[in-house]
């Protein structure tokens, strides 16, 4: 579903991807780790597109589709999601109209018609369940004194409305004590299927106890430098990132 | 001098006939009215009270003034169809400065209770309206209420005797109508007796396309243990000038919200200034104007802290667009003596474009030293990333901006203390910012 060539991109003129190259196909899961820096949170923001970085070379196509020329939105629509590492807090955009609009512009891109209320509300609280979300967050505004584990619940509970194809799980175990790990691993899980592929982004191995994946891949200087399968996780665990970095500097 | 000059020709040879079509109390401060405006004129931009708003200019060009009181042809219960859904209201009008009599809401109101034309009440209770007429808005201060007081020969009454509630929100709707540039000197009176409580919304439209100046000024007392909501809301055409000043006076334990909503307009200066006189009060004052072309907003706030153990809130949002201006002016005096005092003030502006100028000025002068005070005011654009993580749900861009400034100005619409006219509210904004205010169902006053 997804094919990676030779991305390079850069932020404020400074380039942090210089080369990335990742294919992955429906029912996967990678799992895309490095050290601090190494590039990773910026692949998934080129991904999700934002408009802070700059693509200069290289391709991503998503089902065929030239994904680096879409908006934000339509690779939202097209069955992209990220799950962000900050969640950002807007104050005064109540969680329910947010999800409203949300849910109800992939339809419109479908082509379906607006949920009705009442059927809005009722997968509003199926969904909410898979993250087991309090209802009182639901009716607040977006993030907006959430803690940690409540923000990323919030990511998961939105990324359960929108059903994405592609789900990109940025650094979603930063900040998470055990039980709300457990949760929000469960939730990501649930959601899983023989339809849709999971990348997910994160300096540790301990969420990879929880997310099984099929890939590893070890990103370093703004390139995947070691590609392996779970136990390569377990090996970074144990050894620490440094045994790469000699060998790639070298 | 010379802007100054019409107005002054023009009193002089029409005096007598101002005073022909309005009661004697409203005449009986014209003189000394005029006689202060010649001294002072209009207040200058070299005037740091009025830097952004240049006021003789408001005035310069030649305008019309109905000072014959010729009835203008309109019937406002049957073109206004404006209302606010479940919000039932007793309605009135004041056409140009003339208060609109026939088919007045046919209630039977609390004893005691007076709604109506300021100039015909001035005449059927002249002790009532003379003990407070002019008494706070004082033309020897300020050049504006010196013109406003010498040529004024109506507007709006309010009274509200001891002890009694006025359940139903009163609506004025303030009519601008007249196929000549015109003028209109218009002035509401507003008296809570203790213990009483009301509602006023009053909404500010424009029937034409020429030109208007619509000078207006409002003296509020609210007795001790009252309960006033103001809400004044501005939704006027690129052609209107408004200038208005915004007199309260609040007594001990008395609560008053004021709350000045500028949703479309041409030229508005406000003033609002807001004396406690009796401790334990509480007053609350709040706006907003949304902006874009090069509409031009200049709210100046003054609240003065004269007794100790009294509190205020101010809280002002700007959004904007296009080559628009905002000012903002919050002076907040807590004299000597008043303590106990807590003020609080915020201030905080979207400017969507480069060419959109916001001038934020907030005035803290304290002379007492137990007290709360804090501010804050802030410039800004909107936050990308918030702007980014709505899109990257699916939401458009526009629809995503559009949902942010309307979060941003949510919570002045929060401080609405009426549940339909906070619905009304937030889809007049939502309506704003798509764009459609001109495209208001059913109403055949909004242009």
């Amino acid at each position: 579903m997804l094919d990676i060539k030779n991305l390079h991109a850069n932020i404020n003129g400074k380039e942090i991807l210089k080369g990335i190259n990742l294919t992955v196909k429906p029912g996967e899961v990678h799992a895309i780790m490095g050290p601090n820096g190494s590039g990773k949170s910026t692949l998934s923001s080129v991904l999700a597109g934002n408009p802070a970085f700059e693509v200069t070379e290289g391709s991503v196509t998503f089902y065929g589709k030239d994904l680096l020329s879409l908006s934000p939105e339509d690779r939202s629509h097209e069955g992209i999601f990220l799950s962000f590492q900050y969640p950002v807090e807007i104050p005064g955009v109540s969680m329910v109209n947010f999800m409203r609009a949300a849910v109800n512009e992939q339809r419109k891109y479908k082509g379906l018609e607006p949920l009705s209320a009442t059927d809005f509300l009722r997968m509003m609280r199926e969904k909410r369940e898979i993250v087991e979300l309090d209802n009182k967050l639901a009716s607040r505004s977006v993030n907006e004194g959430f803690s940690g584990g409540e923000k990323k619940k919030n990511e998961i509970f939105q990324m359960a409305m929108l059903q994405p194809r592609l789900s990109i799980l940025d650094e979603t175990d930063s900040g998470l004590d055990i039980d709300a790990l457990r949760i929000v691993a469960g939730g990501v899980n649930k959601l899983k299927s023989d339809q849709n592929a999971t990348i997910v982004i994160t300096h540790y191995q301990r969420l990879l106890d929880y997310i099984a994946p099929d890939f590893v891949h070890v990103l370093y200087k703004g390139r995947i430098v070691k590609s392996g399968g779970p136990e390569l996780a377990l090996e970074l665990e144990e050894k620490g990132y440094d045994w790469i970095k000699k060998e790639v500097d070298k | 001098m010379d802007i100054e000059k019409q107005y002054i020709e023009l009193y002089d040879q029409y005096h007598s006939l101002i005073d022909k079509h309005a009661s004697p109390i409203l005449n009986a401060l014209r003189e000394k009215a005029m006689s202060d405006f010649r001294e002072m004129g209009f207040p200058t931009p070299d005037n740091e009270e009025y830097k952004r708003t240049n006021i003789p200019a408001l005035f310069a060009p030649d305008y019309g003034l109905n000072l014959n009181r010729v009835e203008i042809p309109v019937n406002p219960y049957e073109v206004f169809r404006c209302d606010v859904p479940n919000l039932s209201t007793l309605l009135y009008f004041v056409v140009n400065d003339s208060f609109y009599t026939k088919d007045t809401p046919k209630v039977k109101l609390p004893e005691g209770v007076l709604i109506g034309s300021l100039n015909e009440i001035a005449q059927t209770h002249p002790d009532l309206v003379q003990r407070y007429y002019g008494k706070q808005a004082c033309a020897e201060k300020n050049g504006i209420v010196a013109l406003n007081t010498a040529f004024v020969q109506d507007g709006f009454f309010l009274y509200v005797p001891k002890g009694v509630i006025i359940e139903k929100p009163i609506q004025l709707i303030n009519i601008l109508r007249g196929n000549a540039d015109f003028m209109v000197n218009r002035r509401l009176l507003i008296i809570l007796e203790e213990g009483a409580q009301a509602h006023l919304l009053v909404c500010d439209h424009t029937m034409d396309k020429n030109k208007f100046l619509a000078s207006q000024v409002t003296e509020i007392y609210a007795g001790k243990n009252t309960v006033f909501d103001y809400y004044d809301i501005e939704e006027s055409s690129l052609n209107t000038r408004r200038v208005t000043s915004t007199f309260v006076s609040q007594a001990e334990n008395s609560n008053v919200l004021i709350n000045g909503i500028t949703l479309h307009n041409g030229i508005t200066r406000n003033d609002y200034q807001m004396t406690f006189v009796g401790e334990h009060a509480e007053a609350r004052l709040c706006g907003m104007a949304i902006a874009d072309k090069k509409q031009s907003v200049d709210n100046h706030t003054f609240i003065d802290h004269a007794v100790p153990n009294c509190t205020s809130n101010e809280l002002f949002k700007y959004v904007l667009d296009d080559s628009s201006t905002g000012s903002f002016s919050g002076r907040i005096l807590v004299r000597e003596g008043a303590q106990k005092t807590s003020a609080y003030q915020t201030n905080r502006n979207l400017c969507a474009t480069k060419e959109a100028h916001m001038y934020t000025k907030p005035q803290l002068e304290i002379y007492a030293d137990d007290v709360k005070c804090s501010h804050g005011a802030t410039v800004g654009q909107l936050d990308e990333n918030a702007l980014f993580y709505l899109r990257s749900r699916g939401i458009p861009e526009a629809e995503a901006r559009m949902l942010l400034m309307f979060a941003f100005t949510n919570d002045v619409i929060e401080n609405v203390r009426m549940d339909a006219l906070k619905e009304r509210l937030r889809q007049l904004v939502e309506k704003r910012f798509r764009g459609e205010l001109d495209k208001c169902a059913g109403c055949n006053i909004c242009q």
